[in-house]
């Protein structure tokens, strides 16, 4: 871990980088067809994480959730599983809410008002309300804003999406089989993850002669839907060490940070820049790191161009560089910096960001949930070797980065570190 | 409050909804308008209750030549709503009007959303969907829905001089 760097001027006070910790992490299985509620799938969950941090029910006082009309409410989780709360809120939102509702935990336990909070994410996203937006969703009347984008047929997010992705490829000569990458090495990462919905792992040109679903989006630059809920447990780092696992400490977030006009973000341009422009200048001196400092990444991976403009524009790689930086073996397991070792959301399954930040967890308790045998210790034995069905913990790995991803226009980041 | 069906959708405004009633309703005329702030002078789009760039409440609706260029675009293939898919691919432009354009600063412009049309307000067939890209020079037309709402499309500038525009080949 390096240390605090000395010549950024953090905007986070400085005691409460390190001063908060992800003590617990949680999820149901991948599934089309989860067979089971929103509230069944979030309460099992919480649960999970509860047992994984080694944690009663009534250690646990606060409680975050968000989502799209279409999840259970904290109340009825935290009564299922005898949950008194002393603070709790659920928000709207998708995609870069996972980073954003870690710092508002923070906020609400160094407030005083409650101890312990537990984030989760509960969906049926392919068998009730179908995130890519056909279903109930795509018959809801076309009112307000909407009327200047359903009323196109602009509807979903790869299409409302793809004039960022376009530019970008016009601007900088991006190519299809550039980023067609991030969905090769995301499979490959899948590839060594018992838990993901698509293991199989896949070349360039699968994904560039996959079937065509609005340009430049190919079938497979667009991530999968499946039925999950998942939890994460934020306390602070004094709480947190007497409990089993390493620590991974919160170094510093940046939520839902946004481009200017962000109710129609492509009137301001470049339009080929992401919200994580703006980010960026947030997330590094809050973490007193930088990109160089970083072992491995979450960039969220709702397409694959995802993935790749967020790296860029959080300066992983020079502006116009990111379709070189994904595909020359920087984000591959194995590779300098990997990025969603799980899979991501195109392979392990739909979670808008939030399993991407679970993995970043293990991967910094160098506890990956891969096939490595597991030691007398009751840890698992980790290989190192990245071949189909092997290890996928990466090696030595202390700092990771979260880029969270609504929109082009609006982003969430987090920093943590192993220790 | 306006209801309509178009290809498919329900498509409502209610009365509340005062600068999209104008908005539609200046359209249903054929007759493109914007809000133009009433403090700093600058037009916006889409319609919206206050001044982007200075947060002025008030403003007056000026008539706006529909000339652009294409500035991005998405060539559907996979139509979500139903109605929409006897016309794939159809395309969704991302328009800058001439007017404002790299103003107030020079990453800015008004950028007007429409599908390609042919000049009746109907989506486009594929040889024509396949001539544009970005840097097509585009002409507004209208698709007529209901009284007092037209939706303001877009349909290639015939009269303009066109050189290559840059389309996405795969």
């Amino acid at each position: 871990m390096p240390l605090p760097r000395e010549d950024v001027e953090a905007t986070t006070p400085k005691f409460l980088r390190d001063k908060y910790a992800i003590v617990g992490v949680g999820e149901t299985s991948y599934t089309r067809g989860s067979d089971k509620s929103t509230r069944a799938l979030a309460s099992i969950a919480v649960r999970n994480a509860m047992v994984d941090a080694g944690i009663k029910p009534s250690e646990i006082d606060g409680m975050l959730s968000y989502q799209f009309n279409d999840s259970v409410f904290s109340p009825f989780v935290a009564g299922d599983l005898g949950i008194r709360l002393n603070f709790y809120m659920d928000v709207f939102g998708g995609g870069s809410s996972t980073e954003a509702l870690i710092g508002i935990a923070i906020g609400v336990i160094e407030a005083g008002m409650c101890k312990t909070v537990v984030i989760f994410r509960s969906m049926n996203g392919f068998s009730q309300v179908r995130i890519g937006g056909t279903g109930v969703r795509s018959a809801i009347p076309v009112s307000g804003d909407m009327m200047h984008s359903r009323a196109y047929g602009w509807q979903s997010a790869g299409q409302m999406f793809a004039p960022t992705f376009m530019r970008h490829m016009h601007d900088f000569g991006t190519t299809a089989e550039q980023v067609a990458h991030v969905r090769v090495a995301h499979s490959h990462h899948a590839s060594n993850n018992p838990k993901a919905y698509y293991k199989k792992r896949i070349t360039v040109e699968d994904v560039v002669s996959s079937r065509m679903i609005c340009k430049p989006l190919h079938l497979l630059d667009c991530c999968v839907e499946t039925d999950n809920a998942n939890a994460i447990i934020v306390t602070t780092a004094e709480r947190a060490k007497d409990l089993k696992h390493p620590l991974v400490r919160i170094r510093g977030v940046v939520g839902r940070c946004s481009k200017p006009r962000v109710d129609m973000h492509y009137q301001a341009g470049p339009i080929s820049t992401v919200a994580g422009h703006y980010a960026k200048d947030i997330l590094w001196p809050n973490a007193g790191v930088g990109p160089e400092d970083v072992d491995l990444t979450g960039s969220y991976d709702a397409f694959t161009f995802t993935t790749m403009l967020q790296l860029e524009d959080y300066g992983f790689c020079k502006k116009g560089d990111g379709g070189h930086y994904v595909s020359d073996g920087t984000i591959m397991l194995g590779g300098k910096r990997p990025n969603n070792t799980s899979g991501g959301h195109l392979c392990e399954g739909y979670t808008h960001g939030i399993a991407m930040v679970i993995e970043n967890v293990r991967q910094l308790r160098h506890d990956a949930d891969d096939s490595c045998p597991i030691g007398p210790d009751g840890r698992r034995q980790h290989t190192y070797d990245y071949c189909e069905g092997g290890c996928r913990q990466v090696k030595n790995a202390e700092v990771s980065a979260n880029l969270g991803w609504a929109m082009p226009g609006t982003g969430s980041a987090m920093v943590m570190r192993r220790g | 409050m306006i209801s309509a069906q178009y290809l498919g959708m329900p498509l409502e405004i209610n009365d509340l909804d005062h600068e999209n009633l104008n908005y539609f309703a200046y359209c249903a005329k054929h007759d493109f308008r914007l809000q133009r702030c009433a403090s700093c002078k600058l037009l916006r789009y889409p319609p919206t209750t206050a001044c982007p760039w200075c947060s002025e409440l008030s403003s007056e609706w000026v008539s706006v030549e529909g000339r652009g260029t294409v500035h991005s675009y998405t060539e559907v293939h996979h139509a979500i709503q139903p109605a929409f898919k006897q016309y794939t691919p159809y395309l969704v432009l991302l328009v800058e009007l001439d007017t404002q354009s790299g103003m107030p600063t020079r990453e800015e412009g008004l950028r007007v959303i429409g599908n390609l049309v042919r000049p009746d307000g109907v989506l486009a067939p594929k040889a024509e969907v396949e001539r544009v890209g970005i840097g097509t020079r585009v002409r507004m037309v209208f698709t007529d829905v209901a009284p007092g709402l037209a939706l303001p499309q877009w349909t290639i500038d015939e009269t303009a001089a066109s050189g290559m525009p840059w389309r996405y080949r795969g």
